[in-house]
Parts: structure tokens; C-alpha cells; sequence
């Protein structure tokens, strides 16, 4: 075309490259997407469904793997589920088809409780906690602040399993094992480093100049931070939160160590589905599903700010 | 309204010295221009007053309070930041409003909406009051951040370089608005520029920084026709002042020591004649007025002449000094 169309042009992109571009989005797209179909679909056949080969992509759906997740089930004789009454909810039908009568509820919901509490409440500790410190960092002449900014950095070097040991060894003398306090107080501590880093930067592009016209109009610095500072990083704070939220959402070495009973959160509760009466694929495919709603939610809620947060801040306004 | 003192302030960064030894009072109702190129120590001698750094040595105080220690908050002062002043996640009425909200103060809304009103009116933006601070444009921008400062009646009025991001045309408007508005408040106001116009056109008096240092406080007109040094002669008038070694023209009686002569456009005497002593290297032609280029030997020499003056590039003139300025070999005036 014309030499106007430079490597730094900003000229509109012509209309093939743009549909080149589109194709290629949509087919990663279609990549990524395909497995949380498959899971989406799996969670609503039935279980030989589930495991028939070659894998069948029209089916008739049931509610069984959703019924299998929620309850418990104990096997009766045909003649026991005869003398029944009749069933009271779907569930209690389908199970009792499969000549079983459900025993109670199962300990999804708990679980999942666990991590709303530990995911949400560790999100919130790292983010809050994150802020404060990047302010600090970002405004006032911090001793060390380099080093110190590099060790928080350090804390997540390694993979968080080459601390698992010496961690499960502390909590066991603490009383943290199997607690929601200590997992939050841990999830908090790998995220905060994270939350630094990143707060840090959006913090740093906030001119001061800003701050101090509020501190000479008369307010204090810390009303100031909240009526200045904060609103306009909103933005970093989001992205920030949605990462630590998924972290701390999908984490599972220190789940499964460090929790096993009351504060176990759902990654490691899930695959325990399956012993629960052979190979309950579609019981795992509901709860996965169920597990990815909260972060669906969250993100979709957030992501303007999510967009803008991964660009780093580079474009602001 | 109030008198503010400055008595040897001195700041340094690091290595750096921003402001040096600086002494100063304004007084009540005073319009002073701090008049400084960059670097000279502008921002950094408000940023004090104002309580956003500390001074290394030196006593600040307004309305005779010594506000050494004291918080920003507490200082009674108003800043116009040279950038970035708005709030951009607030509407211009909420910037307005924004000082007279704070905790310090407890205004009724009515008495803050009826401030927020009047100010708007005088800096003239009261139709785009409920626009975001973002979608204005510079020259909006500016009146706003000026009114944020005015919607309060602070002893002192610290404006850094307010109107420096704006084109000529608009500049030119502002400064007016701006003593206007000055006038009609009887407002103490401390203005730093680094444009003469400006501190020739507002200031009662001027103060000229280099390198940190006051080296000359006055009137406009006493700093630029009686300036302390070489220093600050250069800095006021337009053409610059033309400097040249003693001796290079007729027409003066310098005083003993005289090493250069400072001659603006009223110390020359132009007179066609041939051979004469100089000649017309160029002429710019401006409109209402015309630049000469001069050369005098190797010297070249820039002044202004009215556009009616008939003379042409070439032409041999005859150039004599009246009542040039003397400076001596160490910059200093002698008179
Ligand atoms: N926070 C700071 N840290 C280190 N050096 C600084 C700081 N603030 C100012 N300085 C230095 O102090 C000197 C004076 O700076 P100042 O900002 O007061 O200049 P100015 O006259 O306002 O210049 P300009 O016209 O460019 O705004 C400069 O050399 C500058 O580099
Ligand atoms: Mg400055």
C-alpha cells in the first residue's frame, strides 16, 4: 500500500488482517473451551454414557451426575424400593432406578463452603494487606526498599510444594492443620508477594501530586489514600484480586495436605467423588462444573478491569 | 488573607541543591512572580511553603504563625500544581468541591454548592460543571484547577506554573482572568513561571531564581531597567538584551571596570549613514514590528524597529549607544 504503512503505523489494520486475526481468536478460543465443554457435557450423562467409546456427543441428558454429587446412596433390594412411597424429588427417582435410596447429603456443599470462605477471605487479606504495603513502597522512603521489595518477590521463587514439609510440620505443632484460619493465613502469604508486585505498579503510575493536593486541602494522608489513591486504582486492585482469587481457588498440593476433614476445600474433595461407587464420571464432571461458577462470576463481573490490569497499566483513562 | 515570610530557606537533594539560602516576604494582598528557568528551584520553593518537603535550614511562617512541623492540612494554603491537577475519577463540580469537603473544614451542602457556583462563574466553566474532569480541554482543564484553589480563602495562593501548558492565545486570556480575579479577592498569591510576559504583566513584584538563589526582588519595572546582574537582565526583555564588549559602540561613559555592556532595543540609536559603523544582516518581520539583525564587526546585535522604518538588508547604518546598562567582568552591574 501506501509508505504511510509503516512497522509504528497506526493506520486500521486492513480487513484480512483482521479476519485473520478473528480466526485465529476464535480457534483458540474453540481450544480452550473445548475441555470445559466436555466437562460440562459429561456432568449431565448418565454413567455409561460418560465412559462409551467412541465418545458420544448426542445423548440424553439426566440429572444423575448432579443427584450422585450431592447425596449419598445405599443399595436395597428391588423389594424395599417397591414398599417405598412415592419418590420425592427427581433425585430420589433416578437413584432409586439405579435400585438405590439416597442416605443423605453429600459433602460437596461443605466443602465448597470451605473454599468460599478460604478463597474469598485470603483474596481479600492478600489485596488488602498488598495495598498498603505497595502504597508504602510506591510513596515514602522505605530503608532497603529494593532488597525488600526483592525478598517478597523471592517468597514465590520456588514452587509453594518445596516449603509443603516444613509448613505441614509448623501447623501441626500451631493447631492450623486442617483449619480455614490457617489456610487462609497461608493462601494470604503466597498471594501477598504477588499483590505487592503488582499494586506496586499501579500505584506508582497514580501521580502524588495528586495525594498532596488533597493533604493541602485538608485531609489527611490516610483520608487522602481512601478519597484519592483508591479510586483511581481501582482498576490494579481488581486484576489484582482475580488473580489471587484464582490461586487460591484452584489450589491443591497444600489442600491436600494440609486439610482432610472440616476445612478441606473442593480440588481435593472432587476426585474423592469417584470411589464413592466406581467410576462416577459424570458425579465429577457436576462438581467441576459447579466448582468453576465463583471464578466464572467473579471474572465476568471484573473484567473490564481484568483487560485493562493485564495490559499492566499501559493504557490508562 | 496573609503575610508569609520566608527567612533562609535552604533544601537539598542528595547532592543536589534545590533551593539555597532564600529569603522573602509576602505580604498581605501581594501578587509575587518567582521568575526562575527550570531547575532554578521554583516548585521546590512552593512545595516547602506548603509543607510537601521540609527545609534543611530556615524559618517559614504564615500570618505570622511559625509553621515549621505543621501538616499541609493545617497551613492554610492553596497549590495549583504545575501538572496534573484534576481529580480524572471526579466530575469538575466534585473537583470543586473537593477542598471545601474535607474533614478540616464541615461546610453545609448549600454553602458549599453556592461556593462551588461562584467560583465556577469566575473561572468561567460553570456550563460544563457536571462534565467528567477528563473530557475537558486544556485551557478548561487549567480554570478549573485555579478554581480549586479559589473556592477556598486560604492565607496564601502558591501557583506553579498554571497556565505553562496552554497555547499563547489562551495564556494571554488566563493571565488576565487571573489578576482580575486577584484584584477582586485582595489575594496573597505566590506565582512561579519561567515566562516573563506573564511576570512582567501580573506581578506586583518579581523574584528572580537561578540555581536556587534570589538574586534580585522588585517591581517589574525595577528589575528591568535596574537589574542586579547579567543574570537577570537576561532574563526580561524581548529581543533578548544584546551583550557586548565595552568599547564596540560609541556613546557611552562607563564607569572604571567595565567589562561588558548590556543594550536593549532603548539603548540603541539607529541612524542610516554610510559607511556607518554596522550593518543590516536580516530583517524578520513580524507585523506590528520588525526585528533587526545587526552586525557590528564580528558582533551580531538583535533590536526592534517599527515596520515604517525605511531601511533594507545591506544597508550600512550608524549605531550609537544611550544609557546602556555596565556590567563588570564578574556579571555584576556597575553604575
Ligand atoms: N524530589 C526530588 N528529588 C531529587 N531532586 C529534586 C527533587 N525535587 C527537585 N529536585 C531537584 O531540585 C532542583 C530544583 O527543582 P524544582 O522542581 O524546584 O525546579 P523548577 O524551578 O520548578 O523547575 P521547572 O521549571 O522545570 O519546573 C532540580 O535540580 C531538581 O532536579
Ligand atoms: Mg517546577
Amino acid at each position: 500500500m501506501s509508505s504511510a504503512t509503516s512497522a509504528h503505523s497506526v493506520v486500521e489494520p486492513s480487513a484480512t488482517t483482521k479476519r485473520i486475526a478473528g480466526i485465529i481468536v476464535v480457534l483458540y478460543a474453540v481450544i480452550t473451551m473445548v475441555p470445559l465443554a466436555w466437562i460440562f457435557m459429561t456432568s449431565f450423562k448418565s454413567p455409561p454414557d460418560s465412559i462409551s467409546y467412541p465418545p458420544k456427543v448426542v445423548f440424553t441428558p439426566t440429572l444423575e451426575g448432579y443427584c450422585n454429587l450431592f447425596t449419598t446412596r445405599t443399595r436395597q433390594t428391588p423389594e424395599y424400593i417397591q414398599s417405598l412411597g412415592p419418590p420425592q424429588s427427581i433425585c430420589d427417582e433416578i437413584t432409586r432406578s439405579r435400585n438405590m435410596v439416597i442416605a443423605g447429603p453429600s459433602n460437596y456443599w461443605p466443602r465448597f463452603t470451605n473454599s468460599m470462605v478460604i478463597a474469598f477471605g485470603s483474596t481479600f487479606l492478600a489485596v488488602f494487606l498488598g495495598t498498603l504495603a505497595a502504597y508504602g513502597f510506591s510513596r515514602f522512603r522505605v530503608p532497603l526498599a529494593d532488597d525488600l521489595m526483592f525478598f517478597i518477590l523471592s517468597t514465590r521463587m520456588m514452587p509453594p510444594i518445596a516449603v509443603a514439609i516444613p509448613i505441614y510440620l509448623m501447623y501441626r505443632e500451631l493447631g492450623l492443620s486442617d483449619t480455614a484460619l490457617g489456610m487462609i493465613l497461608l493462601y494470604t502469604a503466597v498471594n501477598v508477594s504477588l499483590a505487592v508486585w503488582l499494586l506496586k505498579g499501579f500505584i506508582d503510575e497514580i501521580p502524588r501530586e495528586y495525594e498532596e493536593a488533597a493533604m493541602i486541602d485538608g485531609y489527611t494522608r490516610l483520608q487522602a489514600f481512601r478519597k484519592v489513591v483508591l479510586p483511581q486504582a481501582t482498576t490494579g486492585i481488581a486484576a489484582t484480586a482475580i488473580f489471587c482469587l484464582i490461586f487460591a481457588w484452584n489450589e491443591y498440593a497444600f489442600a491436600v495436605l494440609l486439610t482432610s476433614g472440616s476445612a478441606q476445600t473442593s480440588p481435593p474433595f472432587i476426585p474423592t467423588i469417584i470411589g464413592e461407587g466406581g467410576m462416577d464420571w459424570p458425579a465429577v464432571a457436576a462438581g467441576t462444573t459447579i466448582f468453576l461458577v465463583p471464578i466464572l462470576v467473579f471474572t465476568i463481573l471484573l473484567r473490564k478491569q481484568l483487560l485493562r490490569g493485564i495490559t499492566f497499566g499501559a493504557v490508562r483513562k | 488573607m496573609a503575610e508569609v515570610t520566608l527567612a533562609g530557606i535552604s533544601k537539598t537533594f542528595g547532592q543536589t541543591g534545590a533551593v539555597d539560602n532564600v529569603s522573602l516576604t509576602i505580604r498581605d494582598g501581594e501578587f509575587v512572580v518567582l521568575l526562575g528557568p527550570t531547575g532554578a528551584g521554583k516548585t521546590t520553593t512552593l512545595r516547602l511553603i506548603a509543607g510537601l518537603e521540609a527545609p534543611d535550614a530556615g524559618r517559614i511562617t504564615i500570618a505570622g504563625r511559625d509553621v515549621a512541623g505543621a501538616a499541609p492540612a493545617t497551613r492554610d494554603v492553596a497549590f495549583v500544581f504545575q501538572q496534573y491537577s484534576l481529580y480524572p475519577h471526579l466530575t469538575v463540580y466534585e473537583n470543586l468541591a473537593f477542598p471545601l469537603r474535607s474533614p478540616a473544614r464541615r461546610l453545609h451542602d448549600a454553602e458549599i454548592d453556592a461556593r462551588v457556583r461562584e467560583v465556577a462563574k469566575m473561572v468561567r466553566i460553570d456550563h460544563k460543571l457536571q462534565n467528567r474532569s477528563t473530557r475537558l480541554s486544556g485551557g478548561e482543564m487549567q480554570r478549573v484547577a485555579i478554581g480549586r484553589a479559589l473556592v477556598r480563602k486560604p492565607a496564601i495562593y502558591l501557583m506553579d506554573e498554571p497556565l505553562s501548558s496552554l497555547d499563547a492565545k489562551l495564556r494571554a486570556e488566563l493571565r488576565l482572568e487571573l489578576k482580575r480575579i486577584q484584584n477582586e479577592l485582595g489575594a496573597t498569591l505566590l506565582y512561579v513561571t519561567h515566562d516573563q510576559v506573564e511576570a512582567m504583566t501580573m506581578a506586583d513584584r518579581i523574584g528572580i531564581l537561578a540555581e536556587g538563589k534570589l538574586v534580585q526582588i522588585g517591581s517589574p519595572r525595577e528589575i528591568y531597567s535596574n537589574p542586579a546582574n547579567l543574570h537577570v537582565a537576561a532574563r526580561l526583555g524581548q529581543p533578548h538584551i544584546n551583550l557586548l564588549p565595552q568599547g564596540l559602540l560609541p556613546g557611552c561613559n562607563a564607569p572604571a571596570g567595565t567589562k561588558t555592556i548590556g543594550a536593549r532595543t532603548e539603548h540603541l540609536e539607529i541612524s542610516a549613514s554610510t559607511p556607518g559603523n554596522a550593518e543590516i544582516d536580516w530583517i524578520e518581520h513580524l507585523g506590528d514590528q520588525n526585528h533587526l539583525h545587526i552586525k557590528v564587526g564580528e558582533h551580531k546585535l538583535v533590536t526592534l524597529a517599527d515596520p515604517y522604518l525605511a531601511i533594507q538588508r545591506g544597508d550600512r547604518i550608524d549605531l550609537k549607544l544611550r544609557n546602556p546598562l555596565y556590567f563588570d567582568a564578574g556579571g555584576q552591574r556597575l553604575t
